[in-house]
């Protein structure tokens, strides 16, 4: 039993330090609904994982990073209003995803599973996957780190004293593809954008720097781990969700909380 | 002093939607000389800018950039999510960590260096893009619209130090400005876009045009010949006409 837990709280804060200057990241450059799109549409790498009878983390990365590279090519498309195309994406992959679902009679599979995530269920080799994509993804952000916080903070200026914003927007899209479709077993495709948004939001006011942003984003997000796991624990709660729930109690507690900036004044 | 140009925009065109942003623009900025872009709103200027800068590309036309130019651009506004915590200092070292003091002491705003870019004023703001402009040493400055944002005071002085910034480091400026008093008092060539160049040359020259009085209104260019007038009396530099041919259709 406790290795089930193990397993699970391992996941859990793997997700917590990828999420944490990730979804700094995503919060600053307001792409909370790009986050969504990706999640909805990792339901359509599952329908074709199953379609196919492949492996499903392959499949569902996959299509994750396809979705990604799409949306970053449609953004140069001049005639487009991107925001409302990625509410039609976002919507349609999801309910394209179900309906594919639907048809593979899934006598084995349990949508909630999808939905909501199943930290519990988490194996040996869902952690070495897990593992490896957030060795990769921290060392892609360490190594470009300030570059991503330079477009961040204004996408003009980097541009003109030569940084390849283009290029660092694909990497950041893909990073967060990745993270994505790593975290829908752990928090679910419904809630991954929770993990990416709500840390990062909590974390914010108190932070003197983008660093310590991200830093305390993922101690954030860690905490939530911990207490939501705690919950699925003694509770019986759904794991899933009740992560996302101790996100959310933190960021209410920290807008309690005077904030180090207005506190200045 | 080089005789070739640092900019020249030739011919430059753009469309959006099938509507015409920019049509036939051109024009050729020489060491040391203040360009300045005045036009109504929608009139292209920024997209001009961008042009200018390589930000955007053209449909048709060239833009040529003298080999290896240094540029510093002050943009229009800076949109910080406020979720995002950064210093006057981190900001500015995401663009070389070399000459933050010496740009910071240019644009008097040394004091604020550690302090949080949401903790600071409008006008302080501008002066921080300013500063950021400057780090790079640049032989041409390009500013949009410097001071958006800033109230009547602050902008005095703002452009003002622009003037300054421009004799301490032998720079060319090129900038967009609704500051018809600064147009007409600094600047060696104005440019009036509306779309197309209405009119361009040297202020009063300008002032003058029919083009540029159907695009402002009489009796705003009233008030600016108003003031030219004045100004005549104190310094000299309109007795030497730049004037350059003028075109509007």
């Amino acid at each position: 039993m406790t290795d089930i837990l193990l397993n699970a709280l391992f996941a859990g804060l793997l997700l917590a330090v990828l999420c944490g200057p990730l979804g700094a990241l995503v919060t600053w450059q307001r792409m909370a609904y790009y986050g969504d799109t990706l999640a909805h549409s990792a339901l359509l790498g599952l329908a074709l994982g199953l379609a196919l009878q492949v492996n499903l983390q392959y499949s569902v990365l996959i299509t994750c990073l396809l979705i990604a590279s799409i949306l970053f090519a449609l953004q140069w498309w001049r005639d487009i209003a991107l925001d409302s195309l990625l509410g039609i994406l976002s919507h349609s992959s999801l309910a394209l995803g179900l309906v594919c679902l639907s048809f593979l009679d899934g006598q084995q599979l349990d949508l909630n599973a999808f939905l909501f995530g199943d930290l519990l269920a988490i194996v040996r080799d869902d952690l070495i996957s897990l593992s490896i994509i957030c060795a990769l993804v921290i060392a892609l952000l360490i190594r470009y780190w300030p570059a991503l916080v330079a477009i961040t903070a204004h996408a003009e200026l980097a541009e003109i004293e030569g940084l390849p914003v283009k290029r660092l927007r694909l990497l950041l899209m893909l990073m967060v593809a990745a993270t994505v479709a790593v975290a829908m077993k752990i928090v679910g495709v419904l809630l991954i954008t929770a993990m990416l948004i709500i840390p990062a939001s909590a974390a914010g006011r108190f932070a003197r720097s983008p660093e310590q942003a991200a830093a305390l984003a993922m101690l954030c997000g860690a905490i939530a781990v911990i207490s939501g796991l705690a919950g699925a624990w003694y509770w019986d709660t759904p794991a899933g969700p009740s992560i996302v729930l101790g996100a959310g109690g933190l960021f209410v507690l920290g807008q309690l909380a005077p904030s180090y900036r207005r506190r200045r004044n | 002093m080089n005789n070739s140009p640092l900019l020249a925009l030739n011919q430059i065109s753009l469309k959006h939607h099938q509507q015409s942003l920019l049509d036939d623009v051109s024009l050729s900025l020489s060491a040391r000389q203040i360009m300045t872009i005045i036009g109504p709103n929608g009139a292209g200027k920024s997209t001009l800018v961008k042009i200018a800068l390589g930000l955007v590309k053209p449909d048709s036309g060239t833009v040529f950039r003298q080999a290896n130019l240094r540029i510093g651009y002050m943009p229009q506004r800076l949109s910080l999510n406020p979720l995002m915590p950064l210093s006057v200092e981190r900001f500015l070292a995401m663009a070389n960590t070399r000459n933050i003091d010496t740009a910071l002491e240019r644009t008097g705003i040394s004091h604020l260096r550690k302090r949080p870019l949401h903790d600071i004023s409008g006008g302080e703001t501008q002066r921080v893009l300013l500063s950021r402009a400057l780090l790079s040493e640049p032989d041409l400055l390009v500013l949009d619209e410097p001071a958006q944002g800033v109230d009547i005071n602050g902008q005095t002085e703002l452009y003002e130090l622009i003037n300054q910034l421009r004799d301490s480091l032998g720079c060319a400026v090129l900038m967009v400005s609704h500051d018809l008093h600064w147009v007409m008092a600094q600047t060696d060539t104005v440019i009036c876009l509306n779309q197309h160049i209405c009119c361009h040359g040297h202020p009063e020259h300008v002032s003058n045009d029919p083009a540029y009085l159907s695009l402002f209104g009489r009796r705003h260019a009233e008030a600016v010949a108003l003031y030219q007038h004045d100004h005549d009396h104190q310094h000299d530099i309109h007795g030497d006409v730049v004037c350059e041919h003028h075109h509007h259709d």
